[in-house]
């Protein structure tokens, strides 16, 4: 992308915007974000973000330079990983396991498939799917937030040994005299304990010591500037929570006894997260307008239904990487209709298929699609 | 049968075709059931890869020297029948051995019998040549098959278990990765390993074709 010629086919008027400036946008955006997460978690989550960067750095560093990678470094696409995987994990999840989902993240869920906008999952959430397979109790392991000390001390876990279990967050907890406060996220405690906190609180995330990441307020903030410079289709974060919101009211309405309320559903957890800067991830969301509504509808679907039905308090993570893989599908059922196609109330598809192939003309090799709908076209023997 | 000596290949090319060339695991991805699913320790994989070649050996031994007697119209199911005979003995001789090891692999070992590995040596290989260079490639391909098996299963029980061959390496406060003792982690170590070769061998080439320039 950074050669100094370009050899692509027309046209070739040039926006302002580029790969490097969206990306570069999207940091600036998350930075807010992560810096309100180290004051809520003090220097164990500093040391955790600054940790799961630089390993996915360094891992997009040797794809890159062994050539089996597009892209470079300086486009901001492995600092937006980095950052987002710290910021999905627990604050005092140990940094050598952060190190390793950060390589994982970037290996298997970019370096593998050709890099940048290759990618088939978001890369940050294939890195915390691989951590929470690999070490299911450290990922579940969260410490209140706005603990006294927090910007003196470490959360004992985040200094475990490379290969080496955590230290017990509990017994740290009851060491301080802080074990009143519960180190259980607020999905944990209503799936497995029946509390239900309050939306308002977890809103702004400030009130007492919830275990909570940052603050959806914030992130919607941050998500509205993304949108308002057009560096992030507004549809899909819209129709993730609109889905999701939409399901978890019906089932209130049904039983409110048992199923919380929907604002519960939609502030607690990685939802606004994963809403806003996960499942936008741009090579891995459909780029047809339709498309992104049934693509976000589907994922807040998934994630209502997976947390109450599925065995984990937190369902995000599965829903986004499902409805990536099914972005695919979902682009090539949606095609919009050409202009000058729909006559009659008859919907035809693309006269063009819209492939890869075709995306991607300008890269050597690549075959010229045939045209599916020759009305004129010649016949033989007349 | 008077192959001229420029490509007859001499008796240590047959073994080594199987350990490098040719490996089963690394170049053919042969074999991948046992491969993926018994290498989650070091002793399973080694014994799965020593039974495996066992049965190799010895069943194309004996292709080998029913080549000129077979139809060709039965051969395959003369070729199971050897197979499922010598693995049955296997499998009783397992039994007797370890009992734990036995109730490891599972029915694994009942499945040698359709492993492509065995029933592709003894189609390719077995039925064209005399028995000694037949079995000789055989031990080579089982050679090459327990490295393979090897080389995942080390990974899978260091990171999953810290150990290697049972003994602990890392103490009792090791974590373990416990995705590394379930069928992904068997996925993403051959992965990780088909990468490196591949890897290393695209490095070989762009130094050979520098050299060369």
């Amino acid at each position: 992308m950074s050669t100094a010629i370009e050899i692509r086919p027309g046209p070739h008027v040039k926006g302002p915007r580029s790969v490097e400036k969206i990306m570069a946008n999207v940091v600036y955006s998350l930075l807010p974000i992560c810096l309100f997460y180290v004051y809520q978690y003090g220097i164990s989550a500093l040391a955790s973000i600054l940790v799961v960067t630089a390993s996915c750095l360094l891992a997009e560093r040797w794809f890159v330079r062994t050539g089996t990678q597009s892209g470079h470094l300086g486009d901001f696409s492995a600092t937006i990983t980095g950052l987002l995987l710290a910021l999905t994990m627990p604050p005092g999840f140990p940094l050598w396991m952060g190190a390793v989902a950060g390589m994982v993240a970037i290996a298997l869920g970019k370096g593998i498939f050709g890099g940048i906008g290759c990618n088939v999952f978001n890369p940050a959430l294939v890195g915390r799917a691989f951590a929470q397979a690999a070490f299911p109790t450290a990922i579940a392991t969260y410490t209140p937030s706005f603990l006294p000390g927090r910007f003196a001390e470490f959360i004992p876990s985040t200094l475990a040994w490379p290969l080496m279990m955590p230290a017990d967050a509990a017994a740290w907890l009851k060491e301080k005299h802080l074990d009143a406060l519960s180190g259980a996220t607020p999905l944990a405690q209503w799936k497995f304990e029946g509390i239900v906190a309050d939306a308002a609180d977890l809103l702004s995330s400030l009130s007492g010591h919830m275990a909570v990441g940052p603050s959806p307020l914030l992130i919607l903030a941050c998500g509205a500037y993304l949108a308002a410079r057009r560096f992030m289709d507004w549809r899909i974060p819209i129709a993730v929570l609109g889905s999701a919101g939409a399901v978890a009211w019906v089932l209130y309405g049904f039983n409110p006894g048992h199923y919380p309320s929907p604002f519960f559903m939609l502030f607690s957890g990685g939802l606004i997260l994963g809403a806003v800067f996960m499942a936008t991830d741009m090579a891995t969301s459909p780029v047809t307008p339709t498309g992104m509504w049934v693509y976000g509808g589907l994922i807040g679907l998934l994630t209502v239904l997976i947390r109450y039905y599925g065995g984990l308090p937190e369902g995000v993570m599965y829903a986004i990487l499902i409805g990536n893989a099914a972005t695919p599908l979902i682009e090539r059922v949606t095609q919009p209709t050409p202009f000058g196609k729909g006559v009659l109330g008859k919907k035809r598809a693309a006269s063009y298929d819209l492939t890869p192939d075709y995306i991607s003309r300008e890269e050597a090799a690549a075959v010229t699609p045939k045209k599916r709908f020759l009305r004129n076209k010649p016949r033989k023997g007349l | 049968m008077s192959p001229t000596p420029a490509n007859t290949p001499t008796t240590w090319d047959e073994f080594l075709e199987g350990i490098w060339k040719q490996n089963p695991v690394f170049v053919m991805i042969l074999g991948m059931c046992p491969t993926l699913a018994v290498t989650v320790s070091a002793v399973n994989a080694l014994s799965m890869g020593i039974s495996t070649a066992l049965v190799l050996i010895a069943s194309c031994g004996l292709v080998s020297l029913m080549r000129n007697i077979v139809p060709k119209e039965v051969r395959i199911a003369t070729y199971i029948v050897i197979i499922a005979t010598l693995v049955t003995a296997v499998d009783y001789a397992i039994q007797a051995i370890s009992l734990a090891l036995y109730d490891a692999l599972g029915a694994f070992i009942q499945l040698i019998v359709v492993n492509c590995i065995i029933l592709g040596r003894a189609e390719a290989h077995a039925s064209k040549n005399p028995p000694l260079p037949a079995m000789i490639n055989a031990a080579g391909m089982g050679v090459g098959f327990t490295i393979g098996l090897l080389s995942l299963g080390v990974v899978r029980e260091i990171l999953g278990a810290g150990s290697l061959f049972g003994i602990s390496l890392f103490g009792a406060q090791f974590q373990p990765w416990v995705v590394m003792v379930l069928p992904p982690g068997g996925f993403f170590v051959l992965g990780s390993w088909l990468l490196f070769f591949s890897w290393r061998a695209r490095r070989q080439q762009a130094r050979e074709a520098t050299q060369n320039a």
